[in-house]
């Protein structure tokens, strides 16, 4: 066999030992353990930002920031895109 | 690359208006119901992608200017950055929501444990919707396209 | 062990994907292989989210009965599951334009040949 076969089953079964161990360390499934935040999040979203969907309140307004990031990237893959193919359309 | 026959052409003629109305009532009801900006421009994106492989990339790319599409991502973009800024001025918290509460555009608050769905409320959330939605609607149409023509191409040297 | 059946799943998949990008010669197979692990790492952030019966953590049209906060899902990873996988699309149309210029300059796609041709 090649150098690079066995270099490659070495890592894989490093990375499926840790990966198998550390399945049975987290919370169970259906029982989480700090649930603080969301509970603040889910009581008061009506009287503070004013709509019935949480999900998108997080997204724009509890956590905004993140999403002017998203926007930075997607104008960034549309830059990196057109910058490859230059040279096809005038 | 070439369209495809006569009745594939036909039929997303027909279809392509009601994916974008489709589209277009997902963005604009993302604060009541699951969805907004990027789930609804996806489905827009999704439609556009429908249009050129019925007709071929190279009858689209010579009606559609690229440089056009690429300008009206960056409106979307310029909008989402103004409304976040307006919030600065108003209310002096960067991404602050300054109509909610008031009785301005979309002023009303809905009672607390209510399960009736106002249009009216939300604050700036609606308007931070539609830029999102021009946003991904544009930049993934345009590179569908742009890389749909590059690969119909014979030599890239022109 | 019944109730860590999700979390097993999610490791199934980043093996299938990680297993593609380590042992196939194919570049497109190896693309795909990256998307696979994407998804699988999008699947692991949701089922973190999860509550016992609980339904969607919205107002509009509710099932009538259901305590407030205590019957919904937590909404903080669906949030952060829509940012990843706004990620995931732009990396992959980036990563198909390079796969596209470098076929055309050495005309095949096996990773052994592309090494070995120098110019």
């Amino acid at each position: 066999m090649e150098k690079r076969t066995i270099a490659a089953t070495l890592v894989f079964a490093i990375a499926a030992v840790f990966f198998l161990f550390s399945i049975f360390l987290i919370h169970p499934f259906g029982k989480p353990g700090n649930v603080a935040m969301d509970d603040h999040i889910i009581a008061n979203t009506q009287n503070e930002t004013g709509t019935n969907n949480a999900v998108t309140s997080v997204v724009f307004d509890y956590r905004g920031f993140d999403t002017l990031g998203e926007a930075t990237i997607i104008f960034a893959a549309v830059a990196g895109v057109l910058m490859i193919f230059r040279r096809v359309n005038p | 690359m070439n369209g495809m026959s006569k009745i594939v052409k036909t039929t997303v003629s027909i279809l392509f208006p009601f994916t974008m109305i489709f589209g277009l009532y997902v963005i604009a009801h993302g604060h009541l119901t699951p969805g907004g900006g990027f789930q609804g421009g996806a489905i827009v994106a999704s439609g556009c992608a429908m249009l050129v492989i019925a007709y071929g990339s190279e009858w689209v790319f010579e009606r559609i200017k690229t440089k056009r599409l690429a300008a009206f991502e960056s409106i979307g973009g310029l909008g989402f950055i103004a409304v976040a800024l307006l919030g600065l001025v108003f209310s002096t918290v960067f991404f602050g929501n300054f109509l909610a509460g008031s009785n301005l555009l979309f002023g009303t608050t809905p009672a607390t444990g209510s399960t009736l769905a106002d249009m009216n409320t939300g604050g700036v959330l609606p308007l931070m919707n539609f830029a999102v939605g021009i946003k991904v609607i544009a930049g993934l149409f345009v590179i569908v396209l742009v890389m749909a023509y590059a690969s119909s191409q014979k030599e890239w040297n022109t | 062990m019944i109730e860590y059946i999700p979390f097993i799943a999610v490791v199934g998949m980043i093996f299938i994907g990680l297993y593609a990008v380590l042992f196939r010669r194919n570049l497109i197979k190896i693309v795909i292989g990256i998307s696979v692990i994407e998804s699988g790492v999008n699947l692991f952030l949701i089922t973190l989210g999860y509550r016992d019966s609980g339904v969607a953590p919205i107002y509009t049209s509710l099932p009538a009965g259901t305590p407030s906060p205590q019957g919904m899902v937590l909404p903080v990873p669906q949030a952060l599951t829509l940012t990843s996988i706004v990620i995931g699309v732009a990396v992959l149309a980036l990563m198909l334009s390079l796969v596209m210029h470098i076929y055309r300059k050495y005309g095949t796609l096996d990773i052994r040949k592309i090494r070995r041709l120098k110019e």
